[in-house]
This record gives C-alpha cells, sequence and structure tokens, in this order.
C-alpha cells in the first residue's frame, strides 16, 4: 500500500480495496519501524490519526466522499493544529499546543484527509538541512550519512521513506524545493498568496509559502487542490479562482517554450548534475518542447537580498516569543528584562539568533535605508528580470540546488556556504512566482532535483509539465533501498 | 525676560468600532480580563491581522472633518519593542504614509480665533495593559485593550498657551464625537493625549528643545502638566541651565511632572512596512461616499442656529457643544413651536442644572424634547406662569409624566378670569385696610405685600399680568 500513489490511494479508499483504518494503521506501523531511524516526526499523533480514519471510512461508506477521503498525510510542525504540540522545531515551542488550526490544516482536514504527525524541520524553518531542529537531525532515506534538506526535512524524508504519501511543506527560500531534491520527491512551491499563511507560523512574511510535497505531480495536484484559495484571515492571500489542477494534467507539451537561464548553470553548478538536468531536458524536447537560453542578471544578488529581507522580517516575528504568554520561559527570573532576555537566550538556537541579530541591525536606524530599503529594490529588479524572461518563455528551468545531498555538519561551521545551497531556489520566493522540484535522477547514489519556476498563478502548467515528464520516466517511482 | 511657550499635541482616540482594528474580538469596556481577546490579539504564532474597514471610514470622516488630505495609498508600518502588554512584540501603526495629512481646525481663546494646523492623522492598534496591584510583587497583563483601534491626531506646533491646548483638545473631544468615532470617555481612556512643550525667548526662532508628556487623560491634568512644564523649563533656562529632550509623565497627586526616559534611553522602533498587510488604497469613490455621510460639524451648525434661530454666539456655542445638545435643542424647538429664545434658556438654565444634579447625560434625560416642549407650549399660551413652569418641570423629572397631565392634576392652571382675580383683590383689600391706607399714603412698597397675599390665596396660579393690573386699579 505505501507504495501507491495518493491518487491510487483515494481511488482504493473508494473502490473499497481496503479501509483508511486499515491504511492508517499501516502507514503508522512504518512510522514505528522506520522513523527512529529517520527521525523524520516530531510527533505522531496515532490516537487522532486512527479516529480521523474511522471519520473517513464512515464518510465513504455514506457514500459522501472526496478525493482526497481517508488519504493519511503529515503536516509539517509549522502548521497550527488544533490540540496537538505545533513546536515550529524550537526549544521555544516545544510545550506549545495550538489552540488552532491553520487554514492548510482545516482545509486538508475537512477535504478529508488523516493527519498521521507533525513533521520535523528546522527551527523555525530557519536552515537548509534540518540540521537546526531542537528535535535533532532527520537522515535521508536514500543515504542516511546525508541531510534530508531543510527546512521540510522531514516532510520530504518521510514521503521518501513511504512513511506517508504525501505531506505539506512551506518555502521561504526553497524550503519545499531544495528537501525534495535532496529526497527524490515532488514538490511545489505556489504563488505568493494562492495558499493561507493564516496559522502557519512566520519567518518571513513576505516570502512565506505553504505548498504540498508528494511523489509526484498528480498527487501534489490532489493537495494543492484543497490547500489553494482565498482565506479572508489572510491579507495578503489572493481572491481569484482555482482551477482544477488535474484537469489539464496531461496537455501537450507541443511548442512549450522552455528557458534556461544561463546564471543556472555555471562553474557552481556540480557537472554531474548539470548533466542529469541536461538529460531531462533532452526528455522535453522529445516532447516537443523548445529550449531556449535566457539571462536572468540580479540572480546572483538573490541571496544578499534574501539575507537582507528574510532575517529584518524575521526579526520582528520573532518577538512574539517573549515568555510572557506561551512556549518556553526561562526559571525564576528577577525581572521583566531578565524574563525576556533569557527565555529567549534559552529557547532559540543558534540558526535563529544570528538571523534575529542580522534582521535587527538591519532595521536599525542609520542602516535600514542603506540594507533594508536597498534590498527591497533589488528585490523589484529580481522580479522584473523574470518578468522580462517570461515575455520570452513558457517555464523557466534549471537544477534545484548546486549540489545533491551533503553530509552532516559538512556546512554547518559555514553560515554563508550553507545559505548558498538555496541559490537557484531563493529568487523564486522574491518574486513571489511559483515552482516545482521534481526527481530527475542522481548523482553519487544521491537524488538530483530540477526546477520549474512558472509565472504567477500558473501552477496547473507547471503540474503538467512535471506530470508529463514523469509519464515518459520512473525517477518519482523509485524507492530507497532500505525502505520498500 | 519674556519667553513664548511652543505646543504640539498628539491626541490618541479610541475608535468606536464593534471590534478590534485586526481581529474580530470585541471592544467593549470594563470586561474581566483577557475576556475580549482573540488568538489575534494575543499574538500566538501564525495568527495574522485583517484591517477593520469601519475603522478605515471612521480616519476618514476624521480626514474630511478636518479639511485634510484622505491618501490614496497608506502603509501600516511595525513599530518593534519590547513590552510584556504588547502580545507581538510591536505595535501596527502607521509611519511614513498616515492615512490622514494637512488638515487643521479652529479655535476661539479670549474671543480670538486660531487656527490650529494638524500634520497627520493615523491609524493603529493600543496595546493591553499592565496590572501591578493584587499579584504580590508580580505583574497581571491584561490584553482586552490589546488590538483596540486608535487614531493618533497629531497637531502642528502651533498652540501658544496650555489654555490653547485646552481649547484645540476640547473642539477636537466636541469633533470625535460629532463624527460618532470616539465616545470621548476620558476616564476609561478613550481619549487621551501627549503633550510636546517647549519653551523660547520672544525674539528667538527656533523651536526650544522640547519635553513631551505622556498620557494625559483630563483637560484639567492638560492644562496643569503644561503649566507645570513650562515654569519648569523657564526656570531652568533662567538659571543657565538646559532643557533634555525627554519623555516625561505627569503626576496628577503632587501636580508636576517626572522624567521617564531621556532620549538616549529612547527605542530604535525599527520601523519598516508590516508584510502581513497589504497597502491601504483608498478611492475617491469611498472618499465621496464618506463625505456624504459627514454629519453638520460643530462650526457650521453653530452658525445656523445663530442664524436660524437668533441666538447669541454664547447660546448658540452651548447649545452646539455636543451633538446630541444640538439634535435636542432642534427637537423642543420643532416640537413646541415656540420662541426659540425661551427654548434655549430652559435647557440652559432648568434642565441643564437638573442634568449636573443627576450626572445624566442628555441623551439619557427623562424629560424627553417632546415633553419639555409640551411644558413650553403651556407658557406660552398663559396656561401656567414662568414660575409654575419650574415646579411642573421639577415634577415632570421626577415622575416621567407630561406636563398637561401634571397641570391638571395638581390644579396648576393659571387663573385667568379677571372676576375671579378682582374678587380674591377685594377679599384682601378688605382685610388688611391698615396696609391699604399705608399704600395709599405712599408707601408704594407695599404693592409687593399685596400680590404676595394674591399668589398665596391663588397658590401661585394668578395671571401675574392680570394681577398686577387689577391690583392697581382697585388700590
Amino acid at each position: 500500500m505505501h507504495n501507491k500513489t495518493i491518487a491510487e490511494l483515494a481511488a482504493g479508499l473508494r473502490d473499497k480495496e481496503f479501509s483508511s483504518r486499515e491504511l492508517t494503521t499501516h502507514f503508522l506501523a512504518r512510522i514505528g519501524q522506520y522513523n527512529p531511524a529517520l527521525n523524520c516526526f516530531i510527533t505522531v499523533t496515532e490516537e487522532l490519526a486512527l479516529q480521523q480514519a474511522e471519520a473517513a471510512d464512515a464518510r465513504i461508506a455514506a457514500g459522501k466522499a472526496g478525493p482526497l477521503t481517508g488519504v493519511p498525510i503529515v503536516q509539517k510542525d509549522i502548521f497550527c493544529t488544533k490540540g496537538v504540540r505545533t513546536s515550529c522545531g524550537s526549544k521555544m515551542l516545544d510545550n506549545f499546543i495550538a489552540p488552532y488550526d491553520a487554514t492548510v490544516v482545516e482545509r486538508l482536514g475537512r477535504a478529508g484527509t488523516v493527519m498521521l504527525g507533525k513533521a520535523n524541520m528546522d527551527e523555525f524553518a530557519m536552515g537548509s538541512s534540518n540540521e537546526t531542529s531542537f528535535y535533532g537531525i532527520v537522515r535521508n532515506p536514500w543515504d542516511t550519512n546525508a541531510v534530508p534538506g531543510g527546512s521540510s526535512g522531514g516532510s520530504a524524508a518521510a514521503i521518501a521513506a513511504r512513511l506517508t504519501p504525501g505531506a505539506t511543506g512551506t518555502d521561504t527560500g526553497g524550503s519545499i524545493r531544495q528537501p525534495a531534491a535532496f529526497c527524490g520527491i515532488t514538490g511545489l512551491k505556489p504563488t505568493y498568496g494562492l495558499v493561507s499563511r493564516y496559522g502557519m507560523i512566520a519567518f518571513a512574511s513576505s516570502l512565506d509559502q505553504g505548498g504540498p510535497m508528494a511523489r509526484s505531480a498528480e498527487d501534489c495536484a490532489l493537495l494543492l487542490q484543497e490547500m489553494a484559495g482565498f482565506d479572508e484571515k489572510d491579507s495578503t492571500s489572493v481572491k481569484r479562482t482555482v482551477p482544477d489542477y488535474r484537469a489539464g494534467l496531461n496537455e501537450r507539451l507541443a511548442g512549450l517554450r522552455i528557458g534556461l537561464p544561463e546564471e543556472f548553470f555555471d562553474e557552481a553548478l556540480d557537472s554531474e548534475i548539470a548533466r542529469t538536468i541536461e538529460a531531462a531536458i533532452a526528455e522535453y524536447e522529445k516532447l516537443g518542447a523548445e529550449v531556449k537560453k535566457i539571462s536572468l542578471a540580479n540572480m546572483r544578488l538573490s541571496v544578499p537580498v534574501y539575507y537582507v529581507v528574510a532575517p529584518a522580517e524575521c526579526s520582528s516575528n520573532l518577538a512574539r516569543y517573549d515568555g510572557v504568554r506561551f512556549g518556553y520561559r526561562c526559571q525564576n527570573p528577577k525581572d521583566v528584562h531578565d524574563l525576556f532576555m533569557r527565555s529567549r537566550g534559552e529557547g532559540f538556537g543558534a540558526e535563529v539568533k544570528r538571523r534575529i541579530l542580522i534582521g535587527t541591525y538591519v532595521l536599525s536606524a542609520g542602516y535600514y535605508d542603506a540594507y533594508y530599503l536597498q534590498a527591497q529594490k533589488i528585490r523589484r529588479l529580481i522580479s522584473e528580470d523574470f518578468k522580462q524572461a517570461f515575455e520570452q518563455v513558457d517555464v523557466i528551468l534549471g537544477p534545484t540546488a548546486p549540489s545533491v545531498a551533503f553530509g552532516f555538519g559538512e556546512k554547518t561551521s559555514d553560515p554563508i556556504a550553507m545559505y548558498l545551497s538555496d541559490i537557484y531556489t531563493i529568487g523564486v520566493n522574491l518574486a513571489g512566482l511559483p515552482a516545482m522540484s521534481i526527481p530527475v535522477g542522481f548523482s553519487s547514489n544521491r537524488p538530483v532535483g530540477m526546477q520549474l519556476i512558472g509565472n504567477y498563478f500558473k501552477e496547473a502548467q507547471l503540474l503538467n509539465i512535471a506530470h508529463r515528464y514523469q509519464q515518459v520516466t520512473d525517477w518519482h517511482r523509485r524507492v530507497p533501498a532500505n525502505f520498500m | 525676560m519674556e519667553w513664548e511657550t511652543v505646543i504640539g499635541l498628539e491626541i490618541h482616540a479610541q475608535l468606536a468600532t464593534r471590534s478590534k482594528i485586526f481581529s474580530g474580538a470585541p471592544t467593549a469596556y470594563g470586561a474581566e480580563p483577557n475576556t475580549q481577546a482573540c488568538a489575534v490579539d494575543l499574538g500566538l504564532p501564525g495568527v495574522l491581522p485583517v484591517l477593520n474597514g469601519e475603522a478605515v471610514r471612521m480616519a476618514v470622516k476624521f480626514g474630511l472633518a478636518i479639511g485634510g488630505t484622505i491618501a490614496a495609498r497608506s502603509i501600516f508600518s511595525r513599530k518593534n519593542y519590547f513590552y510584556p502588554d504588547l502580545p507581538k512584540g510591536y505595535q501596527i501603526s502607521q509611519y511614513d504614509l498616515p492615512v490622514v495629512s494637512r488638515g487643521h481646525l479652529n479655535i476661539l481663546v479670549d474671543g480670538e480665533e486660531k487656527t490650529i494646523g494638524i500634520t497627520r492623522a493615523h491609524l493603529e492598534e493600543d496595546a493591553g495593559k499592565s496590572l501591578h496591584e493584587d499579584f504580590h510583587g508580580l505583574t497581571g497583563i491584561d490584553l482586552n485593550r490589546a488590538g483596540t483601534p486608535l487614531l493618533e491626531i497629531v497637531s502642528e506646533p502651533d498652540l501658544r498657551s496650555a489654555q490653547e491646548a485646552v481649547a484645540y483638545m476640547k473642539k477636537i473631544h466636541a469633533l470625535v464625537r460629532y463624527l460618532r468615532i470616539c465616545d470621548g470617555n476620558m476616564q476609561e481612556g478613550s481619549f487621551r493625549c501627549d503633550a510636546n512643550v517647549s519653551v523660547r525667548r520672544m525674539e528667538q526662532n527656533e523651536f526650544g528643545t522640547r519635553a513631551e508628556i505622556k498620557n494625559l487623560n483630563s483637560f484639567r491634568f492638560v492644562e496643569r502638566a503644561i503649566n507645570f512644564e513650562v515654569e519648569r523649563q523657564i526656570a531652568l533656562l533662567e538659571a543657565g541651565g538646559r532643557v533634555v529632550q525627554e519623555t516625561r509623565l505627569y503626576d496628577a497627586d503632587k501636580g508636576e511632572t517626572r522624567s521617564m526616559r531621556s532620549k538616549e534611553e529612547a527605542n530604535d522602533y525599527r520601523y519598516f512596512p508590516d508584510p502581513d498587510l497589504l497597502p491601504l488604497e483608498i478611492g475617491p469613490a469611498f472618499v465621496d461616499e464618506v463625505r456624504g455621510q459627514l454629519p453638520e460639524l460643530p462650526d457650521a451648525k453653530k452658525e445656523r442656529f445663530k442664524a436660524q434661530y437668533g441666538l447669541g454666539e454664547y447660546d448658540a456655542a452651548v447649545l452646539t457643544a455636543t451633538r446630541e445638545t444640538a439634535d435636542y435643542y432642534e427637537a423642543v424647538v420643532g416640537a413646541a413651536g415656540c420662541d426659540p429664545k425661551l427654548c434655549a434658556n430652559w435647557i440652559m438654565g432648568d434642565l441643564s442644572a437638573a442634568l449636573n444634579r443627576a450626572g445624566v447625560e442628555i441623551d439619557q434625560t427623562p424629560v424627553t424634547a417632546e415633553r419639555l416642549a409640551g411644558l413650553l407650549q403651556r407658557i406660552a399660551d398663559s396656561t401656567i406662569s414662568g414660575k409654575i413652569a419650574k415646579q411642573v418641570f421639577e415634577a415632570m423629572w421626577e415622575k416621567g409624566a407630561t406636563a398637561d397631565a401634571l397641570i391638571e392634576q395638581q390644579g396648576l392652571k393659571q387663573i385667568t378670569d379677571g372676576g375671579e382675580i378682582a374678587t380674591i383683590i377685594d377679599q384682601i383689600i378688605a382685610a388688611n385696610p391698615e396696609q391699604v391706607s399705608q399704600y395709599r399714603a405712599g408707601k408704594e412698597r407695599l404693592f409687593g405685600f399685596f400680590v404676595g397675599q394674591a399668589m398665596k390665596a391663588t397658590r401661585g396660579k394668578a395671571n401675574p399680568q392680570q394681577l398686577n393690573a387689577l391690583l392697581k386699579q382697585k388700590l
């Protein structure tokens, strides 16, 4: 059962080949068996999952099943789940039981999905390797000596190891796409504003976007269908009709104009990854697509711009963790200042503190113009580059990350090297565009991810392009040897 | 040495919306602590603000009323600082692009009219409250007030005395209540201000260094705090000292201001646009719609009262001081159909005295406009005298009955029958021969004695004009 896609599982449930309870029990058993080695979960919600599975079975029996009724999924622990610990990977929220559901959780719950648990992640989504989690590292199912990527590392690894057919992720600078690439799965970062951020714990509000992670584009389409759409609780969510994401999956790609940005294929890119991507491009050419070289001239500035904008927003977003109302509080504070200082000092990890410090600095009087304002200007230039590119091509294609999954501790001592692992993904967040990562092969036995970037609200087209590729290749169906 | 005082006020008016500025929680005052704070007000992880459209409408109303510019696009920013009753660690406010800018207001001080510039008015959220009593050395936090919408109204440094500052503040107070955008309740903190005060030598062009006095919540405190601060600064400068830029607190018990924090200790608020909120865009159609909803404003109403009802400046000003008083007045005039001046006298006299005694606002008065009009009609048609009317008014206030019912019930109808009055006079003349002869001998002030006797005999009901005429004739 665990090798079936969401689409296949939903069909099996509807046809009563198996019950949601059986399916849920099966995945819970796999989690029990494999999670100790991988550490994909911060919380496994076994009891709740079985309750939800039984409710789903009742709906299926009553003929009231929707497309996802009874399908187990995992929520990244950044999404608030009512009555369940929502830690965001941090000691700060280790004791935080959310009193409400995030809109994404509510919508997926209404669609009938069963929540198996809460996925491990980098602390407050700040990290590219899942090494900053208070709950420990997550291991990559393809090579347990390698990181799963981050920050949605728990979600990606759990899907790759067949501990869940799908999961939610969030992507602020590549946090869905890069772990999807490292774990050989499919992930979609939607257009900013498509998926509600309400109840999704904020890291950098103008960049954060939740999205689906699964094994195939079709499964991502199924999940996105439920996640997407206007939410009056999120002022930045966009009011527009959500298309049927599955309807166009099989559209032909003849005449599709694919842009290859020269900046994505420079000397920083691992040569084996480059060859793998070129093979994927060849598949697209066989499907009738035209390939064109383009340029995104300001792309090289995306990492520095990101590391001004994201920390600035995070320094403010994380100010609420002060030990006063919820979350970690230090022992015996001697006054309110001490309460603030020690609760934050003891509750946050090093990477979070680093970003809060950077953010506080760039917003300070006398530095705001030079950093924050300047970064916003360059951000507009980066968006402008994409806009011009989309006048020439329909989709932009390139590697998701400059390397495959790296080893534990390889980059933790060098934050800049770690930050550069998001060099191909960050620009997309700065511009607010949708993008996907799909598996296209292996390098040194570790998965290689390919990124597809679409124009605003072109998720359906991205899914179509990814799905057509997955119809003619089987990289997305590969299973890591120890998790068959 | 001659000194000039320079004052600018920052008034915080709590907007009278039903729910908070960025959440659906109610704003009612006086609830149990933390019962009117939802997930958004508590700043729980993951929550997001959604702007209350009614607060925007109210801000635009105010902007139009002061002849200000309504920004087509304004921005909400975050003002970052740590404080236990500031749930998110930042306050959402407006910084470089406020919703209203460049308005003005006229004030009247010592008979002279003066225009005060209003730099800006912006929307922001209030913080919660820290409670230091009853917690045995600890601090309690009440977040009911967190997220309450405020309009911060910033004046130009155009005010030159405490008296002007109070006149300006009262004018704004009346205006926001006219517009029904703020209940103006100063005890509950719905209307409060910070005063920026400096002094300079008369011949000096540039402003002196200012001190900001925080959180003044009564007109009296504003006046006293400014006067104290002005004297403090002058004394300091005359002694060769220097005013430091700082934030000061007014201690109402001691009647003095004292230093709270200096400029050096001031927070760096690290303002930046709030990425959770889109820019606030206000189109001309919305502005026109709000303009159409504006009530008649205090100054216009006062001028109309003078013209339409023939009232003097003072009467017109008192009757238009609040929208409720003005509405009451016009209801009385309309229903009574008699002399508008008589109506004005009664509202400013007996009614106002009774309201003050009872501590009741005019919109809660037991003597409604229709009933007061009923009483005034009986004066106008001579059914009762003005003196009896006062008696009837008291009974109306106590018993809540109409004037006609009370006049009937208590037999207070004026005696206008000349024959009846003549008979009574005859009896009085017959009973007081000594006084009659003294009067006739030239002791004219005894006339009052006869009036008194006649009124006593009629229990005050004799028509005074008729009584006087008949008495003179018979004596």
